[in-house]
């Protein structure tokens, strides 16, 4: 198992590797220039170009790709040009921020979507599958950012009862899971992240257990008596495999950074960063990002193969 | 019932965190004024503020002050310049380069550093010397501009400085109510790293920096020994978030999360009313327009630059922005002193489409670059729709090629040259003369130099433009500009269209707000009631 996830490991540089080559090239593609936003509109071409010159932009393209690349390999990020402060430093900051609701969100998810979709499964075709359905249905159509819009108006606005925007009272750098005061302004966001995996993972889990339910192995223990409780634990146990893939596969992408919620709610997160370094064009703050996400989401979908084969033994032997 | 017993759990832990934070006593009431920013970031506050104007105004002016500063204590009049850390400056009566700048007396940065000529000249290495160990290219990007006119800066004595200009520019000391001075010995204790320098910069302005956490907040506090004390701020500490989106701001105001908004948009105004927040207009010296590009047809054809202005029926975008803006009819606005009474240009279709046709543009196709957001740029979405609209309906077929910010800043900085665009939709500030007419109209600031984007050139505005750099008696160069300023709009230089009013909206909770007819606001009066 150790050399297949050392093989894994080994495989993710490459990823990585056309990750950044491609956010790069991107970053090129689209038209403006990091330099503009240090400028005030009535700048001369020198201060401009002088400026081009302090952060290496006036370099070709594939120097500066490999300056940087060359510089990540020794540990170093680099410096925000819109910021100017340690790209490392940023990227961490906002990857902690994210990746605390992300967690939550999708634990809440995972849990929520077993019990919902076990019973639509087992009471399938009834009026509690049809109304478990309704919410899956929701969860996954509704957009969150509009969601979220929708909550602000509702919770912040007309009851008073939660802060429409931002990271804790004084901030994210002082923000506490342990105190309401700070809690209180993760909640919304929570909600909005949770529902559209909540959504997946329901009709996900609906589909897998009604499958496993009609398989010749549950007439056989229900033929031996075995209680209904003990039949849904059987049919749990081989859903489970399905769930956690699922359970990964939600949790890279909100690590990605719900861009939309985050941008809604002000959470200073990786969505939101990621957001701020394409409108400014911050190319070591955007590679700097995409590299850790990327790192994130490949170790995250590696993570999720090793449990599944702990889980069930019979991946591991294909 | 895990549910339940979550619940239970975090009711349990409010009323225990209520209780503990009743049991601490209250801090002697501090009162404090959280404001709600348009900007995206927090602008930079180490004395080159970026963002815009915007982050001069909550990022400049709050910690630093300039040789001058724009006295806005006023509502009805166009903000102008007053005595800043220079008490007066006078050309020198022998040699028509050279500012005799006095400076102001007693004054100490926050962190105790002397206000002095020693230090005036060293902010001006920081920008002009280029092997300074202070010297800041991010900060010459920013402030550059305002020191371009400057060939040499001499001590006289402790208090007196000669500033010597490379040609005669009676209208220098504006540049100068632009240019911060930052704490000479804060910068050498960060060892010239201005990132360092980031963590306790230092100013002489009515608020110093409490503390930072980027991309969030922003926090200032009063300056109790503030060397004019009429501007001692009267609250506390100043909170600065950056919100970018208007529904965003909004909802916070309501929920009670800030106390002042910048720019809510039009149709939250209704709502925020409705809940008892005060909404404040002024005129300022904003203008959104569209800059033609006059290198080329059609807009090099003065007739169908006519027929544009004459195509736009003003009232209906005023109405569209619910009254947060009044008709252009040009660049500057009717306070400030070089309006003139130049031609009008009322909503007439016939006349456009007669004009165009006289032109032989018909239908006249044009290319027409514009942001989606951005400072000063309003609601630039729907409002380009209706002037697309109105337009076309005189006979224009108008393409509308949107794009971020950021990339229509790099088509305006390159020049109408540079790109196939027949206009960009956008807004600058003629915040004085310099800005809102010389730089704007005079042929030798066509690109690659600021600010004539669309090539636009008349020899008469040229030569009156060249008298009022060159005219150190006030009256006089007011009545040059304002002849200059008339003949740029009988040329119809631009597509006028309407002036922002900078709608703000207050909390009921806050007094003493005087809103200056400036980019710039003074939040020091301010009240902050329980």
């Amino acid at each position: 198992m150790w050399l297949y996830a050392l093989r894994r490991l080994l495989l993710t540089l490459p990823i990585l590797f056309g990750v950044t080559v491609i956010c790069f090239a991107l970053v090129q593609i689209a038209p403006g220039d990091p330099i503009q936003n240090l400028l005030s509109p009535t700048a001369s071409q020198a201060d401009a170009d002088r400026l081009r010159a302090a952060y290496g932009l006036d370099q070709p393209l594939p120097i500066q790709y490999f300056i940087w690349i060359g510089r990540v390999l020794t540990g170093e990020f680099g410096m925000s040009i819109a910021n100017n402060s340690p790209v490392a430093g940023e990227v961490f900051r906002a990857f902690g921020n994210t990746i605390v609701i992300a967690l939550i969100s999708v634990a809440l998810a995972f849990v929520l979507s077993m019990i919902l979709g076990v019973v639509a499964a087992y009471r399938s075709g009834s009026l509690i599958d049809k109304v478990i359905t309704a919410i899956a249905v929701f969860g996954i159509s509704v957009p969150p950012f509009w969601l979220g819009v929708v909550l602000v108006i509702f919770f912040a606005v007309n009851m008073f009862w939660l802060p429409a925007t931002g990271m804790g009272a004084s901030g994210s750098e002082s923000f506490s899971y342990f105190d309401w005061n700070d809690l209180k302004f993760a909640i919304m966001p929570i909600i909005a992240l949770t529902l559209p995996p909540l959504g997946i993972m329901t009709r996900t889990t609906r589909a897998a257990v009604s499958e496993i339910l009609s398989q010749d192995f549950i007439q056989t223990l229900r033929a031996k008596g075995l209680s209904e409780m003990s039949i849904m634990l059987h049919a749990v146990r081989n859903v489970m495999p399905a769930a956690v893939a699922m359970f990964g596969l939600q949790l890279g992408y909100l690590i990605g950074g719900s861009v939309l919620v985050e941008t809604v709610f002000t959470w200073p997160g990786t969505g939101f960063l990621l957001n701020k370094a394409i409108l400014t064009r911050d190319i070591p703050l955007l590679q700097g990002t995409i590299l850790v996400l990327a790192t994130a989401f490949v170790l995250i979908n590696l993570l999720v193969d090793l449990i599944q084969s702990i889980i069930d033994p019979r991946i591991k032997r294909s | 019932m895990r549910s339940t017993n979550m619940r239970n759990a975090i009711t349990a832990a409010t009323v225990a965190l209520v209780g503990f934070g009743l049991a601490v006593p209250a801090t002697a009431a501090e009162t404090v004024l959280r404001v709600a920013m348009t900007a995206a970031d927090i602008p930079d506050y180490t004395g080159a503020p970026d963002q815009g104007y915007e982050g001069y105004r909550f990022a400049g002016y709050t910690l630093y002050d300039a040789l001058a500063l724009w006295d806005l204590s006023s509502s009805d009049k166009a903000a102008d310049i007053v005595p800043g850390l220079a008490t007066e400056w006078n050309i020198d009566p022998d040699d028509n380069t050279r500012w005799i700048y006095k400076l102001r007396q007693g004054v100490t940065y926050h962190d105790g550093c002397q206000w002095n000529a020693d230090s005036a000249i060293w902010n001006f290495e920081r920008v002009m010397k280029s092997d300074a160990p202070h010297f800041n290219p991010r900060h010459v990007g920013q402030m550059g501009t305002y020191t371009a006119q400057i060939a040499s800066v001499e001590k006289m004595d402790d208090y007196t400085i000669a500033i010597k200009t490379k040609q005669p520019s009676s209208l220098f000391p504006y540049e100068m109510a632009m240019y911060y001075m930052i704490s000479n010995c804060a910068v050498e204790a960060a060892g010239n790293d201005y990132a360092a320098y980031s963590a306790k910069p230092s100013g002489t302005g009515p608020y110093k920096f409490s503390s930072v956490v980027p991309h969030e907040r922003l926090e200032l506090v009063k300056n109790e020994t503030y060397w004019n004390p009429d501007r001692i701020p009267k609250h506390d500490k100043l909170v600065l978030l950056p919100m970018p989106e208007a529904s965003t701001r909004a909802a916070a105001l309501l929920s009670g999360q800030v106390d002042f908004v910048e720019a809510p948009s039009p149709d939250t105004i209704p709502r925020l009313q409705s809940a008892g927040m005060k909404i404040v207009t002024v005129p300022y010296p904003h203008n959104w327009d569209y800059m033609f590009n006059m290198s080329k047809p059609p807009f090099d054809n003065l007739a169908v630059r006519q027929a544009a202005n004459y195509a736009i029926n003003r009232q209906d975008m005023v109405d569209m922005l619910q009254g947060v803006a009044i008709p252009a009819y040009q660049t500057l606005i009717d306070s400030q002193p070089w309006y003139g009474n130049p031609v009008k240009y009322e909503y007439d279709p016939d006349k456009a489409r007669a004009l165009l046709e006289e032109a032989g543009c018909m239908p006249c196709v044009i290319k027409v670059g514009i942001s989606t957001s951005g400072s000063g740029q309003m609601q630039p979405l729907p409002m380009n729709e209706l002037v697309k609209e109105q337009l076309d309906a005189a006979g224009f077929q108008v393409v509308l090629e949107p794009m971020d910010w950021n990339a229509l800043i790099g088509v305006f900085l390159a020049g109408a040259g540079q790109y196939d665009y027949n206009a960009i939709n956008f807004s600058m500030a003629p915040i004085d003369a310099v800005q809102g007419v010389l730089k704007k109209w005079m042929t030798r600031n066509a690109p690659p130099n600021c600010c004539n984007w669309g090539f636009y050139s008349n020899p008469k505005v040229d030569a009156l433009g060249d008298q009022a750099i060159a005219e150190f008696d006030k009256t006089k160069r007011d009545a040059l500009l304002t002849q200059m300023n008339e003949a740029v709009v009988a040329d119809a230089s631009e597509l006028y269209i309407v002036h922002d009013l900078n709608p703000r909206a207050l909390s009921p909770k806050l007094e003493g707000f005087v809103q200056a007819q400036s980019w710039f606001q003074d939040l020091t009066p301010i009240v902050v009631n329980p």
